[in-house]
């Protein structure tokens, strides 16, 4: 069983990277691993509550997020420095997180086997 | 870890942000736009050189021939070739800062 994290660093709706950093990891629940998330820079937005993408045409990601624990997904870290840079508070995002500082996220990402950016 | 970053420090924060979070020791590897962050005189020169108190700072040579920067490097960041970007991936495990 490999230890799989997902590192999201770019903003959502914007460009398809988000979208595709959170379809991967259902894609991922299929099989037996350890998986983690992480959301540092302009990705913190993406876990924002209240998000309408309805204008836009596309699929947002608030019925998604929810379902990342069922699909092995249980560790959702976020980086304190990105959160706070953007004004944002925990209370602002849609699903339980872990706030971390920079050094906790630099220790769980070496702990890791694989990492996928996104 | 490797710490791979690819986009220049002028457009983007990935550097800085693979900075805050690298381990000790950890080496960092500049690619594409990202070795104009290697650049001698530059407004991120600082930036690279607390990054090379802590970590070894590699760019890679064809990119940093590409842009012109052969002569103008921020003293201790050393160039590497394909080769030499091969055995590092070997030796650590790859975070891509994208």
């Amino acid at each position: 069983m490999a230890k799989i994290m997902f590192v999201n660093r770019n903003a959502p709706h914007g460009t398809i990277y988000a979208w595709e950093g959170l379809e991967v990891v259902l894609i991922f629940g299929a099989y037996e691993n350890e998986l983690s998330a992480v959301y540092m820079d302009d990705a913190v937005f993406s876990l924002k509550k209240g998000q309408d993408t309805s204008a836009l045409g596309i699929k947002g990601f608030l019925q998604t997020l929810p379902v990342l624990e069922d699909y092995g997904c249980e560790k959702i870290y976020v980086d304190k420095e990105s959160m706070e840079k953007r004004g944002l508070k925990v209370d602002d995002f849609a699903i339980p997180v872990e706030v971390m500082d920079s050094a906790g996220i630099g220790k769980i990402m070496e702990e890791q086997d694989v990492i996928l950016p996104f | 870890m490797l710490h791979i970053v690819n986009k220049s420090p002028y457009m983007k924060s990935s550097l800085e942000s693979c900075i805050r979070v690298a381990q000790k020791n950890a080496p960092i590897l500049l690619i594409e736009d990202a070795v104009l962050g290697a650049a001698v005189g530059g407004s991120v020169e600082g930036l690279v050189q607390g990054a090379l108190k802590d970590h070894p700072v590699y760019a890679l040579g064809a990119d940093i021939s590409a842009r012109g920067l052969a002569g103008s490097l921020t003293p201790g960041v050393k160039v590497i070739d394909y080769a030499d970007f091969v055995d590092l991936v070997e030796q650590h495990k790859p975070m891509t800062w994208l």
